[in-house]
């Protein structure tokens, strides 16, 4: 499952149909949350990052134009920079625990009062929601406020002077859906 | 076993890179913003992995004694996907801002008539 979700990023270098390779990498990126016990997670990413956003860039694309320019300098230079993050990242892994290790110091702190008291607290089933309402609501009103910031961005930049007389409906409609969201998590 | 605890690591600093190859390397707008979705899904994944606790369940009460993933990463990563597709909506309408202004979304095209003004 990790291996299909890497090759169908791989994938994504080479070709203009790009935005749908995206898709399906958010998909299964979904199905791996789910595999990985997150499921909340898993029909947010499926929804906003599968759904949404391929609407979005769909609908950039359809002004900005469909084909990309490959550039004639070398990739050498990226790909040093690339490859030195990446195994510096990877000489880093050495001191992190192990996968689904339960000694790990990230379940040690907060999360078992979480799982514990949460239940009593909240009287919720769904431990990610009471934390995402209740006990991190904070997190959840910052969320919202970003979220609000960046649709009076979208409108600032594209909906009240507008300057183009042509397909002038679609950048109003990219940023909708992503006020909607904000109910979402 | 030892050597492949960690491999879920490394899949997605693999995923972490190509994204940020992408961003880089490629002077498509679009395609940068679309490299950057890559990267920031693999931070997700970062996440989420780490929350996992082998033989645990999704953390919804159900029966007496089940072991629980950690739902704080759960949380942290909902609310960052949801930002995330905030900030993917304000850039995508920069590129199209740009596009209206230039007339192109390369990048080394939008250089050289910076250069020429």
């Amino acid at each position: 499952m990790l291996v299909a979700t890497a090759t169908a990023a791989l994938w994504i270098r080479s070709l203009f149909a790009v935005t749908m390779l995206f898709s399906i990498y958010s998909l299964l990126a979904a199905s791996l949350f789910i595999t990985l016990d997150a499921v909340d997670v898993a029909f947010t990413e499926a929804a906003v990052g599968a759904g949404i956003s391929t609407v979005l860039v769909l609908t950039t694309l359809a002004r900005t134009g469909y084909r990309q320019r490959l550039r004639a300098q070398s990739v050498a230079l990226p790909m040093t920079v690339v490859i030195v993050t990446g195994a510096v990242l990877i000489w880093g892994t050495a001191d992190m625990p192990r996968f689904g290790d339960p000694l790990a110091p990230v379940h040690q702190h907060v999360a078992p009062r979480y799982i514990e008291d949460s239940p009593h607290e909240i009287g919720m089933p769904n431990m990610v929601t009471s934390i995402l309402a209740s006990y991190r609501g904070f997190d959840t009103l910052g969320e919202t406020a970003v979220i609000f910031t960046a649709g009076v961005g979208v409108l600032a930049l594209l909906g009240i002077r507008r300057r183009a007389p042509t397909r002038a409906q679609s950048p109003e409609d990219a940023s909708r859906p992503s006020e909607s969201e904000s109910e979402h998590g | 076993m030892e050597l492949l605890g960690k491999f879920n690591y490394w899949v997605i600093f693999i995923l972490m890179m190509i994204g940020f190859y992408v961003v880089i390397a490629r002077g498509n707008l679009v395609t940068k913003i679309i490299g950057l979705n890559v990267f920031q899904t693999s931070v997700f994944l970062l996440y989420i992995s780490m929350g996992k606790v082998a033989g645990g369940t999704a953390p919804i009460l159900h029966v007496e004694g089940a072991v629980y993933s950690n739902p704080l990463p759960h949380v942290l990563i909902l609310t960052a996907i949801v930002v995330g597709v905030a900030t993917t909506a304000l850039g995508l309408a920069l590129a199209v801002r740009i596009k209206d202004a230039y007339g192109t979304v390369e990048e080394d095209e939008i250089y050289a008539k910076d250069k020429r003004a």
